[in-house]
């Protein structure tokens, strides 16, 4: 069966339009940088997972914030700051219906995904954790669920857990009711692993932490751009995203969280914004979601994003998650023809749009380069998951990920380049 | 392709001394957790100069072949010449135009040798 299907939003949500094959050859035509040669070659962007391409609608936003619109948000009174004040608030808004929150005053505007993670480590975790709390993670976390949490337990004296993760790349979860403990105060963990591909089984891992008593942190990074993603529905506290891995640009990204929660942390950064007032003998937080907004926000970048936003609810989540499904079934198939390459995580009805895999004949470093000089862009190196590669025992795997722009044609240029590869360095 | 010169595809293919040293003067164990790659280097002395050098270790084509390259070309320097080395001595034997992000594979060899020959410690 596939977990994916059992924690994206019931078809039964009115909202869903029926799902459609996309168009990808309109599509293509909106993102000016597919038009790109890069060595002389059609440039080939098999690397979305790291950040996605922009379409047009998203840079004419950005060029039409700041041609028409440019001024500070919620201070200035007159007609440019409250256009932009409305067009920065509109983005909040969108970007809130198209996660399914409660209310935009839920959607915290960070910097990115590692920021947002970051708001809840240092605010919620300094607020709520003490010596010997527990916080469960896995082992397929990106560095920025592992790294904020093993500095709060430097700081705190809080014990960090693992779920493990199995040779084919999905969690183990047979111990989990022992990992899960009274004491376990918090469980974060990834929809999707930005190398195994794996989509995690949202529903019953929050289930089991709520059980417990514990909160849960979901870093959605992978899994907000690429599929229906219901914040309510998953039933999560937490949820963490970047805008420019789903067409938006970056120096923007979201911290969801249940109002109550949010309410009761205390703020991330001092500064203007996040103030109701400020007197020599202290100060009051401003309400939410400005609390968690310290200084001149990224306006254009939200703006940017509400505009993303915008052209993905277009297209549909459900068509695109579907897409990309195929796409990677397909890729699945083709790369085991190439001689000597190993493909990391689960097979193709567990995962989402992306496969990291190793060649016996080269460095991923290699395969990248020679790659490129195909024209095709993919990424190469541990992929800010340096545990995850360890438990596998590589140092390092090349990974290509698909968005809604890449095509079948592609996969075979990839299979084909790759080829070359192993014929460059077998010796 | 430039960066895949036929000289750095035989120098990875057919590394000059690999392996190791019955009694080395000098080991240097280096890394570069970004990419994996991973060197251990070791250098007889005698009279101040490098009598011998071997390596062993994996890692790209690039920091291979940088490796390789680089134990042919120090056989009987001094000491003190090879203190003196840079990022360019390196470049110069490679002979192609490296970019900013696969430098580091390329300078990884130097790193261990310039470490060992001024006699640091080892990170871990």
């Amino acid at each position: 069966m596939s977990h994916s299907e059992s924690h994206t939003p019931d078809s039964g949500d009115t909202k869903c339009a029926p799902t459609r094959a996309l168009d990808v050859e309109t599509i293509r035509a909106e993102f000016p940088i597919l038009q790109r040669r890069i060595h002389g070659l059609p440039l080939v962007y098999l690397d979305n997972a790291a950040t996605s391409q922009k379409p047009r609608s998203v840079i004419d936003a950005l060029t039409r914030y700041y041609e028409q619109t440019n001024a500070n948000v919620h201070r200035g009174v007159h007609t440019l700051s409250e256009e932009a004040t409305a067009q920065y608030e509109g983005a909040r808004a969108k970007v809130s219906t198209f996660i399914n929150a409660t209310c935009p005053k839920e959607v915290i505007w960070t910097r990115n995904a590692s920021e947002a993670l970051n708001v809840v480590a240092y605010s919620w975790g300094r607020a709520n954790l003490k010596r010997g709390d527990h916080v469960l993670l896995t082992e397929m976390e990106h560095h920025s669920n592992i790294v904020p949490w093993q500095i709060l337990a430097a700081e705190r004296g809080i014990e960090l857990d693992f779920v493990r993760v199995a040779d084919d790349g999905t969690l183990m979860l047979d111990n989990l009711n022992k990992l899960l403990t009274s004491r376990t105060r918090l469980f974060g963990f990834t929809y999707m692993s930005n190398v195994v591909g794996t989509i995690n089984p949202v529903k019953e891992l929050t289930l089991a932490a709520h059980k417990v008593g514990a909160l849960v942190l979901l870093d959605a990074c992978q899994a907000v751009p690429h599929m229906p993603v219901d914040a309510q529905a998953l039933d999560v506290d937490f949820l963490a995203f970047s805008g420019h891995k789903m067409l938006g640009p970056t120096g923007i990204g979201v911290l969801w969280g249940r109002r109550e929660l949010l309410n009761a942390m205390p703020p991330f950064m001092g500064g203007g914004d996040m103030i109701r007032e400020v007197h020599l003998s202290g100060f009051k937080s401003s309400e939410l979601p400005w609390k968690f907004e310290a200084g001149t926000p990224a306006i254009a970048q939200a703006i940017g994003l509400g505009a993303a936003v915008d052209y993905l609810s277009q297209v549909g989540m459900d068509a695109i998650h579907q897409a990309e499904r195929e796409l990677t079934a397909y890729a699945l198939q083709r790369l085991p023809e190439v001689k000597g390459l190993r493909i990391l995580g689960p097979s193709a009805d567990k995962r989402g749009g992306l496969v990291a895999f190793t060649l016996e004949a080269a460095h991923p470093h290699d395969i990248a380069a020679v790659l490129d000089n195909l024209g095709i862009a993919i990424r190469a190196g541990h992929h800010c998951a340096q545990p995850l590669h360890e438990r596998f025992n590589i140092p390092a795997s090349a990974r290509a990920s698909f968005y809604l722009y890449n095509t079948r044609e592609e996969v075979d240029l990839l299979v084909k380049g790759l080829h070359k590869v192993v014929e460059m360095f077998t010796f | 392709m430039d960066l895949y010169a036929e000289e750095i595809l035989d120098h990875y293919k057919h590394p000059r001394h690999f392996g190791h040293l019955d009694d080395p003067s000098l080991v240097y164990h280096d890394r570069n957790p970004l990419c994996g790659d991973e060197i251990t280097l070791e250098l007889k002395i005698e009279d101040g100069k490098v009598a011998d050098v071997a390596f062993t270790g994996h890692g790209c084509a690039i920091s291979r072949a940088a490796a390789s390259m680089m134990s042919e070309e120090i056989v009987g320097k001094s000491l003190d010449e090879l203190k003196g080395w840079d990022k360019e001595s390196i470049m110069d034997l490679l002979g192609i135009e490296v970019g900013p992000v696969r430098i580091k594979c390329a300078l990884l060899p130097l790193k261990a040798m310039k470490a060992a020959v001024w006699g640091l410690a080892e990170d871990e």
